[in-house]
């Protein structure tokens, strides 16, 4: 097996007498950075690359078979591990498949509750997105200021369902706790001190004049290469497609919400590129934020949970339920048979296809650039492999 | 120094009959080995206790509080840890390069303090050809890096190194091109000299002179920055794609030597600064008569100088972002050395025009320079008020470690 | 002329691919679509991409289903169109213990990877894709693992996949 474990074809050149040939680099599964376990081949002249190509399966964890093995019920907790970052996407995305295979109705409660917890989740995981990416850029200081904000996110969800990281909150049918009381209060007050910081982040860093010269014109993807390769989420949106599934492909009670959807417009340098990308999800947090208001405010009484079997055996059938996750829009392909088992549970996440592009994007850029690419695409490994 | 063994000689403490070069001798020795034990090390230590503990703050934590005071013997913890360390030399690698080339960089770090003053008299070596010198022999470190990146058998290490060698090759040509004018001005290379042209008040420091040496002081920060390898020019080491650049292969005794050798840097890069364009030690003459004091005062002011300079570093490092490579170098060729261009040419002219200077220049200038020092200070206070409120307001979860920081 | 409705565009692929196409299935909007014959397939994805009224630009999931009982694997497609905002899916059927099924990786880019995840995990070979290998097992493992009858293999380069239970006492 060679070094890197696949065909590499390296070039040689020939210039004035000197014959130079291609660096090739292995750039992980170990390094520094908190994207997970990814290993790009880069094939490099010095500084700039001629390719990198990715290798993924570091963290494939055979979730969808697993599926097939423990049920309906059962594969809640391992809805979470799909994408740790962002796992009540993953909770309503299973049990969003599972109600609709069976014709469940959900509670308007639970709804909210699941609304409620998935916005929050979404703010958790764009600070971390955009802490690492201004760390990867080597500016730390962002980095622990939103951590430490999301810290306070912590606690809420904590104090709601008794999990930081996968949380194992929702249920098929519902969620599986009420909100405790004064949980409002708490959660308003943050969203008091969160907001203006949103301001602060992007006076500390956003405008900064090294990190958009770092960011500017890096990696510019059009609209059209962009939906061809289904990108999805903030990396489609900071192309300028203005489409996401809440508002597009409505579920749960997004409909009552409003709520507006930012897009990339090529502020500093050409439409597309990372600095689009990184905004985009900065603004998104304000929008959580104004969803969240309105969640809080509207929350109404009733159950939070329908009446489901426990011997949970939904008609036989096939559905394509698509939520947006933090990363974009996630497709949950499942196959009933009629049993207690599902028979196929395919994840379609955006990491994977932003992964694809990868090989693409980086012909002509420089190593350096390579760490704000993959930053902005925000990739988790987890998502990429299951 | 050397009037100093010429008097206790003359006073009779050298034994009789040793030849006057081996007293010479002894004495750089004896000198040498204090000023690297006393005053090198520890500060180098110091320095990152100091790094760290600021960088709590600015990122909303503590930093080190443990080991002592306040955390204060957290740097000898760490050193004692590193040299305590196995000692991993690859298998692959080019052993008697890797094993050098720590050395090489502490020897071109440490040489440089030969000539930097500490406070009157005290110098080691009052080279006539000081500043040169001192550009000459921190240059050795590139050699250090590339013997370091090589001998690694390591392409990320070897590509910090080369990285790290383009941007301190560099960066040599503004630092030079902005201490030319300074030499220009005094008429002198030798570091005493330059200090001796200057004066305790400001308008009297060089960096006040005209405006072309204005704006070559901060050509020098920022050069002097990039070749300690420090953010925003810290590509060759932290970059999240090498671990730690050149020094990615080594451990222990040898890591430490590395990052000693870019702390105590910075102490070199403030006492630079310090000496050309701030006025050195100069004191007032009428604070102190007796030499004891006067000795003791100058030093103080100096090493008040040149540390504040390196808390700017600091605080520069874990702000800002780091650039990426072109970018760098595009910088250094396209702007910095052009600049700096002009401020030589810009220096010469004023002194051809104007011999002695211009006086009120000088005031003027030294007032923008407090009038940005008041405005910065009152933004400051400002900041810090309104931290300390909001601080109080955080009362929504009483698990939440808000309180705790605020003993900090 | 955007034509929204599942039933619409089957009556339009009927009508220009006649028996290629299956019957109308699916009940919901998100699992409307119909089956396509092996051979007509990248002709079908290619008048669904270009077709004005149409569109379907975005190949929004591509996944392969083991139906040991009915002997085949089934390769699904589910198409969506971000100019009309419409949904379809189509289902190819490939014999269990040979399945090639055409690439579609020249009409949408997202093909590409996916379709490699459906042949590492199931073992269906996609004629005409640019680079076909696995994706997320190493280049070497055994077997695929998706389908319903793989047994795991004993080792791999020496290193044991069983372990001893942890609830011995």
């Amino acid at each position: 097996m060679s070094l890197t474990g696949f065909e590499v074809e390296i070039q040689r050149e020939v210039d004035g007498g000197l014959t130079t040939e291609d660096m090739t680099l292995s750039m992980g599964p170990q390094h520094p950075s908190t994207h997970g376990v990814l290993r790009f081949v880069v094939r490099a002249d010095g500084e700039v690359m001629k390719e990198a190509i990715p290798d993924i399966g570091y963290l494939h964890r055979s979730i969808e078979k697993i599926s097939e093995k423990v049920g309906w019920h059962g594969f809640m907790p391992y809805t979470d591990r799909v994408d740790y970052v962002a796992a009540m996407f993953c909770n309503q995305g299973w049990a969003m498949a599972a109600e609709r295979l069976a014709g469940i109705e959900v509670p308007k409660r639970a709804e909210y509750c699941r609304i409620i917890a998935a916005e929050f989740n979404r703010i958790q995981s764009h600070l971390l997105s955009v802490g690492s990416m201004a760390m990867d850029i080597g500016a730390y200081t962002p980095f622990i200021h939103t951590v430490r904000e999301r810290e306070y996110i912590n606690d809420l969800i904590e104090e709601l369902c008794g999990a930081r990281l996968t949380f194992n909150y929702m249920r098929i049918g519902g969620v599986a706790w009420d909100i405790p009381p004064g949980w409002r209060e708490k959660a308003l007050s943050f969203l008091e001190r969160f907001e203006p910081l949103i301001d602060e982040y992007n006076a500390l860093i956003s405008y900064n004049k090294i990190y958009t010269e770092r960011l500017r014109n890096v990696a510019a993807i059009s609209a059209q290469e962009a939906i061809d390769y289904n990108l999805v989420g903030p990396n489609l949106r900071g192309s300028g497609v203005r489409y996401d599934v809440r508002r597009d492909l409505p579920y749960s009670v997004y409909p009552e919400l409003d709520f507006d959807v930012p897009v990339g417009s090529g502020e500093l340098g050409t439409l597309g590129d990372c600095f689009d990308r990184y905004m985009v999800r900065m603004r998104e947090m304000k929008e959580s934020c104004k969803i969240l208001r309105q969640c809080l405010a509207q929350l109404p009484q009733g159950p939070v949970i329908a009446k489901v079997a426990r011997n949970f055996k939904p008609a036989a059938g096939d559905c394509y339920v698509r939520i947006e996750s933090a990363r974009g829009d996630m497709g949950w392909y499942v196959v009933s048979d009629g049993t207690a088992f599902p028979h196929r549970c395919k994840i379609r996440t955006g990491s994977f296809a932003a992964m694809s592009i990868i090989q693409k994007v980086s012909r002509n850029l420089m190593i350096a650039d390579l760490i704000a690419v993959i930053a902005s695409f925000d990739l988790v490994a987890p998502e990429i492999d299951r | 120094m050397q009037e100093l063994v010429d008097s206790l000689v003359a006073d009779g403490f050298v034994p009789g009959g040793l030849p006057l070069w081996v007293a010479y001798l002894g004495a750089m020795l004896v000198f040498g080995g204090i000023v690297v034990f006393v005053f090198i090390l520890p500060i180098a230590g110091v320095t990152t206790w100091v790094e760290r503990r600021v960088a709590g703050r600015i990122q909303s934590r503590i930093g080190p509080n443990r080991t002592g005071p306040a955390g204060f013997l957290q740097w000898l913890a760490d050193g004692i840890k590193s040299v305590l360390k196995e000692d991993i030399v690859p298998s692959a690698a080019d052993v008697p390069l890797f094993k050098l080339a720590p050395y090489v960089v502490m020897t071109g770090f440490v040489a440089a303090f030969v000539v930097v003053p500490f406070g009157g008299p005290l110098i080691i070596a009052d080279l006539n050809v000081g500043i040169l010198y001192l550009t000459a022999v921190t240059a050795l470190v590139v050699v250090g890096i590339l013997m370091a990146g090589w001998a690694s058998n390591n392409k990320w290490s070897l590509l910090g190194g080369i990285r790290s060698a383009a941007q301190i090759v560099s960066y040599e040509i503004p630092a030079g091109l902005s201490i030319l004018p300074v030499v220009m001005l005094a008429g002198t290379l030798s570091m005493q000299g330059i200090i001796g042209h200057q004066g305790w008040a400001p308008w009297t420091w060089h960096v006040f002179d005209n405006p072309f040496t204005f704006f070559a002081f901060f050509i020098l920060f920022v050069s002097a920055l990039a070749e300690g390898n420090r953010t925003p020019f810290d590509l060759p080491e932290a970059e999240s794609e090498l671990v730690m650049g050149f020094a990615t292969e080594y451990s222990g005794l040898r890591n430490l030597l590395f990052f000693m050798a870019e702390w105590g840097n910075l102490y070199v890069i403030g006492a630079v600064v310090t000496t050309l364009f701030l006025g050195g030690w100069q004191i007032p003459l009428a604070l102190a008569d007796h030499p004891v004091p006067r000795i003791v005062l100058q030093f103080a002011i100096f090493f008040a100088k040149a540390y504040f300079w390196v808390f700017v570093a600091v605080w520069l490092r874990w702000t800002l972002p780091r650039i990426r490579v072109d970018q760098m170098m595009i910088m250094c060729w396209k702007y910095l050395v052009p600049i700096a261009f002009v401020n030589f040419m810009g220096t010469a002219v004023w002194m051809v025009l104007f011999p002695a200077g211009v006086p009120a220049v000088r005031v003027l200038l030294s007032l923008t320079a407090a009038g940005l020092l008041v405005a910065f200070a009152r933004r400051v206070v400002f900041h810090v008020r309104r931290a300390l409120l909001t601080r109080e307001e955080l009362s929504f979860n009483p698990l939440s470690t808000a309180r705790v920081m605020s003993r900090g | 002329m955007a034509v929204s409705d599942p039933a619409a565009v089957h009556a339009v692929l009927r009508s220009h691919f006649g028996d290629a196409i299956g019957d109308l299935a699916g009940t919901r909007p998100d699992n409307a679509g119909t089956t396509v014959a092996p051979s007509a397939l990248v002709e079908v994805c290619r008048f669904l991409k270009t077709e004005t009224g149409l569109a379907f630009d975005c190949l929004s999931n591509l996944s392969g289903v083991d139906y040991p009982k009915r002997n085949i694997i089934e390769v699904v497609y589910h198409l969506y169109s971000y100019r009309y905002r419409h949904l379809f899916v189509l289902k190819v059927e490939a014999p269990r213990d040979n399945p090639a099924v055409s690439s579609v990786a020249g009409v949408w880019s997202a093909a590409e990877w996916q379709e490699r995840e459906v042949f590492d995990l199931l073992g269906v070979i996609f004629e005409g894709h640019p680079d076909l290998r696995r994706i997320l097992m190493p280049e070497d493992w055994p077997g695929h693992p998706l389908r319903k009858d793989f047994v795991e293999p004993e080792e791999y380069h020496g290193i044991s996949t069983s372990r001893e239970s942890l609830l011995k006492t």
